[in-house]
């Protein structure tokens, strides 16, 4: 009598499999979309990002984009901006902006860029000329200023101490082309408000001494 | 895989109606499940990138800190244009009589030269990592001599001068070589005007020409 070829039934496996994909779907959590995406040059250093961090961009043409973490932090922070540029933001455009990742528009158009929707966003994102930096109207200064007193405060309140590593960290992101005189003038900004540690964004390559 | 032998048991006889095979083949289902679980996993370790610690010396302390440097230790690189070659001079710049010299922004350029400036403290530092690789020496303590080494006094100072044409790649990279070869002591500026003209000499010598009216 042939005898049937043994089956092994593999629903379990498949089982598995699908419960593994709804894990990872559910826990990955997607980079919002950046107004620009910047291509940092390499190097060898190894250090990860820490988490809370003032994060300043600097594409190929030299603009510059601010990004801050903490939804408080950031509800704070738009709400000293507003007093310091005398604009009155909604409830609704602080909630808007809390959310938010990186933003490159001068004060003047963030109460249209908070109201916009993604689409428009994406055309100004496109157009901006990013945060003026020159001299007579820093706004990147105020921004740097303020984010880190908006986090002080936030780390005071939540008991974290400001030497510690959970502290705030300033990072700088630039493309590897872009002119170092613009990167310059972002660290001007920071050593003139007495910042003189900052992390510089790179990818990881292999050094072979 | 328990697929369904299309078909089932066949027909029997004329009379009997059509019966469609109710058995689905899932091997696409699950080779597209397996697919997206590959793909999550990968894509989720992606997501944090490298950074590179930097601490810019205080603008005040970078006058004091060029006269105490004794002539010998110091070396002065100055970034042009291009962002695989940078130009060097040791010790004080001279405004006549130095020649910068050209260095590639790879293992036989920028690297051999710098291990040779340091090969002392390069080698001090070595033995340290062997130590702390080999867990004869703790966290802390190979951090305080790695930076002790680093900042001896004879140990080789490094400044990085930069002028409007300076690519962000560049000063990375240089910044990056530093750190492979241990040196601890570097600051990046900006490029004096005495030094800009023999630069420009070499990398645009048809803006000196320009400016000095040469026939």
């Amino acid at each position: 009598m042939p005898r049937s070829s043994p089956s092994l039934d593999m629903t379990p496996m498949v089982d598995l499999a699908f419960l593994l994909v709804t894990f990872f779907m559910l826990t990955t959590k997607f980079r919002a979309a950046e107004p620009v995406v910047v291509d940092t040059p390499s190097s060898t250093s190894n250090i990860i990002l820490p988490e809370n961090v003032m994060l300043i961009t600097v594409d190929t043409a030299g603009r510059v984009f601010y990004d801050i973490t903490g939804r408080d932090v950031r509800t704070a922070l738009i709400d000293r901006m507003g007093e310091l540029y005398q604009t009155k933001f909604t409830p609704d455009q602080v909630k808007r902006f809390s959310v938010m990742t990186m933003f490159g528009q001068p004060m003047k158009n963030m109460k249209a860029y908070l109201d916009a929707n993604e689409k428009e966003r994406k055309v100004m994102d496109e157009s901006t000329k990013g945060i003026p930096t020159d001299s007579l109207e820093n706004e990147l200064a105020n921004w740097i200023m303020e984010g880190y007193r908006a986090s002080a405060a936030d780390g005071a309140n939540k008991g974290i101490d400001p030497k510690s590593d959970k502290a705030l960290r300033f990072a700088i992101k630039a493309d590897g082309k872009t002119n170092y005189a613009k990167v310059k003038k972002v660290i001007k900004t920071f050593k003139e408000r007495e910042i003189y540690r900052f992390n510089l964004i790179t990818n990881l390559e292999e050094a072979d001494k | 895989m328990n697929t369904g032998d299309g078909g089932g048991g066949g027909k029997h006889s004329k009379k009997r109606a059509k019966k469609s095979s109710t058995r689905v083949d899932m091997t696409p289902m699950v080779d597209l499940a397996f697919l997206l679980l590959t793909f999550f996993m990968l894509a989720t370790t992606f997501s944090k990138p490298k950074t590179l610690e930097i601490t810019f010396p205080k603008d005040k302390e970078n006058t004091d800190n060029t006269t105490k440097i004794p002539d010998e230790l110091a070396t002065t690189f100055l970034v042009g244009e291009e962002t695989n070659e940078v130009y060097y001079y040791v010790g004080k710049f001279q405004p006549d009589t130095t020649q910068l010299l050209k260095l590639n922004m790879g293992k036989d350029g920028i690297r051999k030269f710098l291990l040779g400036r340091n090969e002392k403290i390069d080698r001090q530092i070595t033995a340290l990592e062997e130590k702390f690789k080999a867990g004869q020496m703790a966290d802390s303590t190979f951090h305080r001599l790695r930076s002790e080494a680093k900042g001896a006094k004879d140990a080789p100072f490094v400044i990085v001068k930069t002028c409007k044409l300076s690519k962000y790649k560049t000063v990375i990279d240089i910044i990056d070589e530093l750190n492979i070869c241990n040196v601890g002591k570097y600051a990046v500026v900006d490029i004096s005007d005495a030094e800009l003209l023999p630069l420009y000499k070499i990398i645009k010598p048809e803006l000196v020409a320009a400016a000095t009216g040469a026939p």
